[in-house]
């Protein structure tokens, strides 16, 4: 990882104090709260690096990634993504911003139209971003279905998303991804639909490309083990908000805030003493988004709970060590980073 | 642990269970032997088209109409019950002595009716119990199953996934059955949701003295509860090992390949794949079926391969003969 630091990089994504809110209607006019889905997130991602999301269904990953690639606009804060801010761009600007982004879906046969053919289909992109030649269309699907290693690529063309494996499926997908050559990947669990011995050739092949093409990547998952071969960076979210960031290693072998903790208890390796063990969960189940619990919104199921702290005020972010930054009042005394709240 | 019966619960030899489709028969299920002993729990694993959920159905004789081929016997506690009538295994063996968590249970509750009344029901029909004494059944095991007993009164869109799968684990559980088949439980949910059913799995097992058959294709999860594993591929099965034995080292090249594959969190090893694909299970290859992608193949396995049994763990590879 150290000489790829020594490159000087660039920021090319920045999220500013994120928040998402959806509204929510009454008899559908009369205002009712808010579902709080993404609650103040801050990160920075540089050029050609790999950074992994991980949190549980209902954290609020999904309205973060759809908010990046303009899907949702922000409540608050902003994005701002190889210089453009989001919130000031619009109509053919915003169609140009979401082509920089390439997306790889969690579920490759929902994702891909059952009655266009795999070249209709990696030819769309082309044709809406007003690539006029079809020659030149033609070439780059060649050139991107032999990257993601869809060959050989005359065979693959002219057939229909049923006729394709599981792992061939989700390499359209990714193809279909790349083909507008993004400068950001968001891939959203793009493995957990496929067997075992496929994932791992999945993931291999995105890392390749992110490496190829310098290319930035956001890999959203629930699975902890994955996460380890891809990326550099890691933060967790619960309850909308980004309660632990560090670099992979160090988030790893030194989980700090207690729900990364849980996580890390409850996912296993393969090893018949698992079944003599009780794991140590935090009982309950995620807040509602809508009322959220004051102060630290983990503090419910946490075992560590300081009462007249934790269930009072909400935690700043502290930076425990260089890159590493944690939203818990147990490291309190560390330098604040962020104090929004 | 100590208290362990060491008697047989099921015996499974020689099942088949074939489909006629217009492309030809789909051997779904293979000549499958395996045992499992009371108060036990057999994962069984293997890719997806593997065969492993017709494996379930066709124990619980749960057909479709366009059956090639079934056949073989299944012995529950002494007694065939393949040879049974469809109308006495409906009576006395389907959920009474075994029941069932197929996949994706949770979305499959009824949305109009109430958790507890769903959950009562099995009992009502097969233990002939009244409604009330029916619902003080579910009510002990929604307390078995860590859900709220006030939850009875629910509906299921008013539950978590979490919550919901639970429900369908306690709904398998009501008749007491001698053995329940979960047929992929946690692998639409959370991690830590995950990590909590398979602690009441481990829980249900020790307290209400169920045989479980867990089938997965997440050999991690799977080892949570595993005391032996039966590994399947293209319809047979091709190890069956003791936990222990099976975790530290398989013996099948396959079984080999797909420990390689998983992941590991707390070890720096990288990952393999398996390349190739499994077999069409229309005309499966006549030798072995893994030895167009095994790494180990040698002229041998051009014939088919016994079941070998070596010390108590069984595979069928030609390198151990």
């Amino acid at each position: 990882m150290s000489e790829m630091q020594e490159k000087s990089k660039e920021v090319l994504l920045s999220i500013q104090d994120l928040h998402v809110w959806y509204e929510l209607k009454r008899f559908g006019f009369g205002h009712a709260g808010f579902v709080r889905a993404v609650d103040g997130v801050s990160f920075d991602l540089m050029q050609g690096e790999a950074m992994a999301c991980v949190g549980e269904s209902g954290c609020g990953k999904s309205s973060l990634m759809k908010t990046i690639m303009g899907l949702n606009r922000p409540t608050k804060g902003d994005i701002v993504f190889d210089g453009t801010k989001l919130t000031e761009t619009q109509g053919e600007a915003l169609r140009l911003y979401r082509s920089k982004i390439g997306y790889v879906q969690q579920d490759p046969f929902g994702a891909l139209p059952p009655f266009m053919s795999i070249q209709r289909i990696l030819e769309e992109p082309l044709i809406v971003n007003g690539i006029k030649d079809k020659a030149e269309r033609l070439d780059r699907i060649r050139r991107t279905l032999t990257e993601v290693k869809l060959t050989p690529v005359e065979e693959v063309l002219p057939k229909y998303p049923h006729m394709l494996s599981g792992g061939q499926q989700q390499r359209v997908v990714i193809a279909r991804a790349m083909i507008l050559e993004p400068q950001l990947l968001v891939a959203d669990e793009p493995v957990s639909m496929l067997d075992a011995s496929v994932r791992v050739e999945i993931l291999k092949l995105l890392r390749g490309l992110q490496e190829t093409h310098n290319l930035a990547v956001i890999y959203i998952t629930h699975d902890l083990s994955t996460v380890r071969y891809f990326s550099e960076y890691i933060f967790v979210m619960y309850a909308g908000e980004v309660v632990e960031i560090a670099e992979m290693e160090t988030l790893l072998n030194n989980p700090q805030h207690p729900y990364t903790q849980a996580l890390l208890t409850a996912s296993s390796d393969p090893d018949a003493n698992n079944a003599l063990v009780m794991r140590d969960i935090p009982p309950g189940e995620p807040p509602s988004l809508v009322n959220p619990p004051e102060g630290c919104r983990f503090n419910p199921r946490c075992p560590e709970m300081i009462p007249g702290k934790c269930d009072v005020k909400r935690p700043p972010s502290f930076e425990t060590e260089k890159h590493h930054k944690v939203l818990c009042w147990l490291y309190e005394g560390e330098k604040i980073v962020d104090a929004t709240g | 642990m100590e208290n362990k019966n060491d008697d047989k619960l099921l015996e499974i030899k020689n099942l088949r269970l074939h489909f006629s489709t217009r492309g030809g028969t789909v051997q779904a299920v293979d000549s499958v032997n395996f045992e499992l002993k009371r108060n036990h729990a057999t994962v069984v694993i293997g890719e997806s088209g593997c065969g492993k959920s017709s494996l379930a159905k066709a124990v619980l004789r749960l057909l479709p109409r366009n059956i090639k081929t079934y056949d073989g016997q299944v012995i529950l506690a002494g007694e065939d019950i393949m040879a049974l009538d469809d109308e006495t295994f409906r009576r006395t063996i389907r959920w009474k002595r075994i029941s069932m968590v197929p996949q994706a249970a949770m979305n499959a509750l009824n949305p109009v009716m109430r958790i507890g009344e769903q959950v009562a029901e099995p009992a009502m029909v097969h233990l002939s119990l009244t409604k009330k004494e029916a619902l003080q059944q579910a009510v002990r095991m929604f307390e078995q199953v860590g859900v709220p007993t006030d939850f009875v009164y629910r509906y299921a869109f008013e539950l978590s996934g979490g919550m919901r799968q639970r429900a369908a684990l306690a709904m398998s559980l009501v008749t007491l059955p001698d053995l329940v088949i979960l047929d992929e439980p946690t692998s639409a949910l959370d991690v830590l949701t995950q990590a909590s059913i398979m602690n009441l799995m481990k829980r249900v097992k020790n307290q209400l003295e169920t045989s479980f058959i867990l089938i997965t294709h997440d050999i991690a999860t799977s080892s949570e509860l595993a005391d032996s594993v039966a590994v399947m591929y293209a319809g047979q099965i091709v190890e069956v090992s003791d936990a222990f034995q099976f975790f530290s080292a398989p013996l099948h090249p396959y079984s080999r390949k797909l420990m390689a594959s998983v992941p590991r969190l707390r070890m720096d090893v990288e990952p393999e794949f398996i390349t190739g694909q499994p077999p069409s299970l229309i005309n499966p290859p006549t030798g072995c079926r893994f030895a167009a992608r095994c790494p180990a193949r040698f002229s041998k396995c051009d014939e088919e391969p016994p079941m070998l049994q070596i010390g108590d763990r069984q595979v069928k590879c030609w390198l151990h003969a």
